[in-house]
C-alpha cells in the first residue's frame, strides 16, 4: 500500500497515523521488527528526519520500542494495541456519524443504516 | 555548533544590473538537513549556489563552506548538480564513471553501478545519444554516487517526466549520508516538499524566511506549494 500524504498537514503526524494504523490492523504484527527509518522514508517519499520524528512520537506512546543494535520493534503489549485499535475505530465511527447527522439522519436511522443489508432503501 | 554553510553580509552584484543579485546579511545552514531553496525566477538562487561552489566571487562580505573559503577543499566535499548538462556528450557512461572515480576520492563506483542498473541504461552508450531526461538521470546518479558532506542540487527534477520524478527523489533519499546536508533549488515545490526539513524563501536576492517545513504547515495550515504561491503572488 502506498502512503497518501496531504502536504497541507504536518507530514510527521500523517506518518504517525499511518504506522499506527498498520500496527492496529496487524500489518505490522505485535513483537515484529519494523523496517528501518531510511527504508520507510524512501517508501513514503519523505525525509528520514521526518520519519524519525514520527517514530519518536510512537515510542512515547509505547507502541514501538527500540532495542539497542537490534532495531525497532512493535510493542508486544497486546492490550495496548487493542486499546489503540478501539480508539481508532471509535474515531472512524464519530466521523461517520457526524457526516450522517449533517445529512439529517438521527441516531436510530444511523443504527438501522449500519444494520441494513440494502443501504439504498434507507430514507 | 559548526555550520556547513555560513554567510555574513554577503553581496553579489553584476555589472549589468543596478541592484545586487544577492544580499544576505546572515545565514547558517547546519549538517544533516534537507533544505529547499525556493524563490521565483531571477531571485538569486543560482547566484547563491554558485557562490557556495566558488564559481563566483562575492562582491563583498564572507562565505564559509565546510569550514573554509570556497576552494579546492570545499569542492572535494561538495557534490554539485548544476541546472544544465555539464558533461561532455561524447563520453560513454562507463567512461564518465571512471572519470568521476579518478576525480573524486569519495566516489563509489558500486553505488553508481547499482543505480545505473536500476535505470536500465547501457553503460556503453555515449551520453549525447540519450534522451534529455536520461542524461539528467545520469548526472544525478553521478552526483549522488559521491559520499559528500554537502549535496547541491540545482533544479534536479525539472527535465524528467513526472513518472520518473519519484525515481529521482528515491535516489536522492536512498543515497545521501545521514550527516550530509542537501540544498535543493527548485520551483517544482509540490513534487519535492515532502522531503524537505527546512525551507529558505528568497526574493530579489534577499532571504525572506528560513524555517522548518513542518512549522509552516502547522502555522499556515497549507502546503509549502500553496504558501509559496501566496507569498510570491504576482
Amino acid at each position: 500500500m502506498s502512503w497518501k500524504l496531504d502536504s497541507g498537514r504536518p507530514i510527521y503526524m500523517q506518518l504517525l497515523e499511518e504506522i499506527q494504523m498498520r500496527i492496529a490492523s496487524g500489518r505490522y504484527p505485535s513483537g515484529d521488527r519494523l523496517p528501518s527509518v531510511r527504508e520507510l522514508a524512501c517508501e513514503a517519499g519523505v525525509n528520514p528526519n521526518t520519519m524519525q520524528k514520527a517514530f519518536t512520537e510512537l515510542e512515547k506512546k509505547g507502541l514501538i520500542e527500540t532495542r539497542r543494535t537490534a532495531g525497532r520493534f512493535v510493542t508486544s503489549d497486546a492490550a495496548l494495541i487493542r486499546r489503540i485499535r478501539s480508539d481508532l475505530a471509535l474515531e472512524e465511527y464519530r466521523h461517520f456519524s457526524e457526516k450522517m447527522k449533517l445529512l439529517g439522519y438521527g441516531e436510530a436511522q444511523i443504527h438501522s443504516f449500519l444494520c441494513a443489508e440494502h443501504k439504498e432503501d434507507i430514507t | 555548533m559548526s555550520y556547513l554553510i555560513e554567510a555574513n553580509a554577503l553581496t553579489k552584484r553584476y555589472k549589468t544590473k543596478p541592484t545586487p543579485a544577492l544580499d544576505i546579511s546572515s545565514l547558517q545552514i547546519p549538517g544533516g538537513r534537507i533544505v529547499g531553496l525556493l524563490g521565483p525566477n531571477g531571485s538569486g538562487k543560482t547566484t547563491f549556489i554558485k557562490l557556495v561552489n566558488g564559481l563566483l566571487t562575492p562582491t563583498s562580505g564572507q562565505i564559509t563552506v565546510c569550514g573554509g573559503r570556497p576552494g579546492p577543499e570545499s569542492k572535494a566535499a561538495i557534490s554539485y548538480l548544476p541546472d544544465r548538462l555539464h558533461l561532455p556528450g561524447s563520453l560513454r557512461i562507463c567512461d564518465l564513471i571512471k572519470f568521476f572515480r579518478d576525480f573524486y576520492a569519495d566516489f563509489s563506483t558500486q553505488r553508481a553501478d547499482s543505480m545505473l542498473s536500476a535505470l536500465d541504461i547501457d553503460p556503453q552508450a555515449r551520453l549525447r545519444t540519450l534522451s534529455k531526461g536520461a542524461q539528467e538521470k545520469i548526472q544525478l546518479v553521478l552526483t549522488m554516487s559521491r559520499r559528500a558532506q554537502l549535496y547541491i542540487l540545482d533544479e534536479p527534477i525539472a527535465g524528467v517526466d513526472p513518472a520518473a520524478r519519484e525515481y529521482v527523489l528515491q535516489t536522492i533519499l536512498a543515497n545521501y549520508s545521514d550527516d550530509a546536508t542537501l540544498l535543493i533549488s527548485t520551483h517544482l515545490i509540490s513534487e519535492i516538499e515532502n522531503i524537505l526539513d527546512d525551507v529558505i524563501f528568497i526574493r530579489d536576492g534577499q532571504i525572506l524566511s528560513y524555517e522548518s517545513a513542518e512549522s509552516i504547515r502547522e502555522r499556515e495550515g497549507k502546503s509549502l506549494d500553496a504558501y509559496f504561491r501566496e507569498v510570491f503572488a504576482c
